[in-house]
């Protein structure tokens, strides 16, 4: 076991795992942020996204020990009240089927938003490109981005 | 949204008694017609009803979904369907997930496109049934004929009067008026909810991350578990070497059952590491189910007499010779897991006298036969709380 700093959604946590432990499985099981979720593991789906730094990880296979001093934001801190342009955008185009995966589609969105507010069909593609959805709801996610992307000044 | 009704059905009728009082309704599954009313003085009379529609004082319309979420948005259509015949406020009604009760729910499972052609007269004339008492409710508090009376967005109104009342200024009167043999249902050109598009009643918790998932579940002091399977049907266990998985920090113990491997420890990720450092050695027992295998199974089944045409339109055979263009094309399908992108998952708590499921299942009254009969113990000494599943997708 090591203690680890973290810095997470704007909060200090000091947490003592094995150093090899996945960010993801600090977050689930040691902190109780559960918004993150487990998918595949392997960083083949997408549904653990969170950002490190602003830019979007797959927490699933990101050791705390290579965290150091990086900011972590997870769904639960990428808006105080849930009103993020991007999750507003989610809820107007009512883009969940099952929903596992759009935490994760979310996280995603708005890192790609933060960085390029005007993001072409094509950048918007590939950006989301790594988060699977089983439902299929890719035609709302793109519709949605768009839409969150209007809603940011 | 996202309560888990533990308490008994007799506690949590207590407990709608004391604290809000209101209008309560449940239906029997058995006949669709014969609605119960459940008020003050019957509540603790054994009743064998299936959902409930509450209505409080202070205006919270609640619907109880009996049926299990699987992503295809049940806990969203069922309420839809008793809101529209109640002419509700939708922005007032709090839907509730109801956990399993075969005394109270009929076909408390999700399955074969089955779920609204069962309850969709049922869940009607709940709504119709509540809306009516509403109204009759009214007229005797204003002393008029309840058919100078209508109902509209959770208020009943007298348009003669331009007078109002809400649904929640009503609700504990309503409770002590008879329920009516017969109820109007609503023609269909006057839905105003349903074929409407409704945001999904769990919009905000899905895209805040609160916890709605099975694997969302978290008990103090919970272990965990996660089962190592053959990696594919038609072999079976020869051999197992646990020792260096047993060694390894916070795992508890490592399970043997059937043809699969449980690794029992402290966190998901010990047990993640502990399952890769697993020695099992399989032999085949059988033939190994591949996609060749199903192939050949299509194509002897459409070769043989048993093949028979279950539907026919048209003339197909000078449709393509009249065709001005034929396109020829193959599909296949290969032999694919049914995986949910949730892996499957159940929180069990045994204990000496019953144990607690949560959990996300298809078959919620099945699941928990099968817990009793391995356990050896009766069925009404589970509980079972119902999470949302992820798999519905697959279902299509």
């Amino acid at each position: 076991m090591t203690t680890f700093q973290l810095q997470i959604n704007g909060k200090s946590h000091s947490i003592d795992v094995e150093a090899d432990t996945p960010l993801l499985w600090v977050l689930r099981d040691t902190l109780g942020l559960v918004g993150t979720k487990y998918g595949c593991g392997i960083g083949q789906c997408g549904a653990c996204t969170v950002h490190l730094n602003g830019t979007a990880v797959r927490s699933c296979s990101l050791p705390v020990s290579a965290i150091g001093t990086k900011k972590v934001v997870t769904i639960e801190g990428l808006s105080e009240k849930g009103d993020h342009a991007v999750q507003q955008a989610w809820h107007e185009v009512d883009v969940a089927q099952c929903g596992y995966c759009q935490a994760g589609q979310i996280m995603t969105a708005a890192a790609l938003l933060a960085k390029t507010p005007k993001p072409t069909q094509e950048q918007i593609d590939n950006a989301m490109n790594g988060n699977l959805c089983r439902c299929g709801t890719y035609h709302r996610i793109r519709e949605a981005v768009v839409l969150a992307s209007n809603k940011i000044k | 949204m996202e309560t888990i009704l533990k308490t008994n059905r007799r506690d949590f009728l207590k407990l709608a008694v004391t604290t809000s009082g209101g209008l309560m309704l449940g239906f029997s599954w058995s006949n669709a017609s014969a609605m119960e009313v459940i008020d003050h003085a019957t509540f603790a009379a054994d009743v064998n009803f299936n959902s409930y529609l509450s209505i409080s004082p202070e205006d919270v319309i609640t619907i109880f979904s009996p049926n299990p979420e699987l992503g295809q948005n049940i806990k969203t259509s069922f309420p839809m369907i008793v809101a529209e015949e109640l002419d509700a406020d939708w922005a007032k009604v709090k839907v509730v997930q109801a956990a399993l009760d075969t005394k109270k729910y009929e076909r408390q499972l999700t399955g074969g496109s089955g779920a609204i052609p069962h309850s969709w007269e049922r869940l009607r004339k709940a709504g119709a049934t509540a809306r009516q008492m509403l109204i009759e409710a009214a007229a005797k508090r204003w002393n008029v004929s309840a058919t100078s009376l209508s109902a509209e967005n959770g208020m009943v109104v007298d348009k003669s009067a331009n007078r109002s009342l809400t649904y929640g200024e009503l609700a504990t009167e309503a409770a002590l008026i008879p329920v009516p043999t017969e109820v109007k249902l609503k023609d269909k050109k006057d839905f105003k909810i349903i074929g409407k598009p409704i945001k999904n009643v769990e919009n905000d918790g899905l895209f805040t991350g609160k916890p709605l998932f099975g694997l969302d579940f978290y008990r103090e002091g919970m272990l965990h578990a996660m089962i190592q399977r053959p990696v594919s049907f038609g072999t079976k266990i020869k051999s197992i070497d646990s020792t260096a998985a047993k060694a390894m920090p916070g795992i508890v113990d490592v399970v043997q059952f059937k043809n699969n491997v449980a690794v029992v420890g402290k966190s998901t990720w010990q047990i993640i590491k502990a399952r890769k450092v697993l020695k099992i050695e399989y032999e085949v027992d059988s033939v190994i189910e591949s996609s060749s295998d199903h192939d050949k199974l299509f194509k002897d089944l459409l070769e043989s007499k048993e093949a028979t045409v279950r539907r026919k339109d048209g003339d197909v055979d000078s449709a393509f010779k009249n065709a001005a263009k034929v396109i020829v094309r193959e599909y296949q399908c290969p032999f694919l897991p049914h995986n949910p992108m949730e892996p499957m998952n159940f929180f069990a708590h045994v204990k000496a006298d019953g144990v607690e499921l949560v959990g996300p299942c298809q078959l919620p009254d099945n699941s928990r036969n099968d817990v009793a009969k391995l356990l050896g113990i009766a069925p009404e000494k589970i509980t079972l709380s119902l999470r949302d599943w992820v798999v519905a997708s697959a279902e299509g």
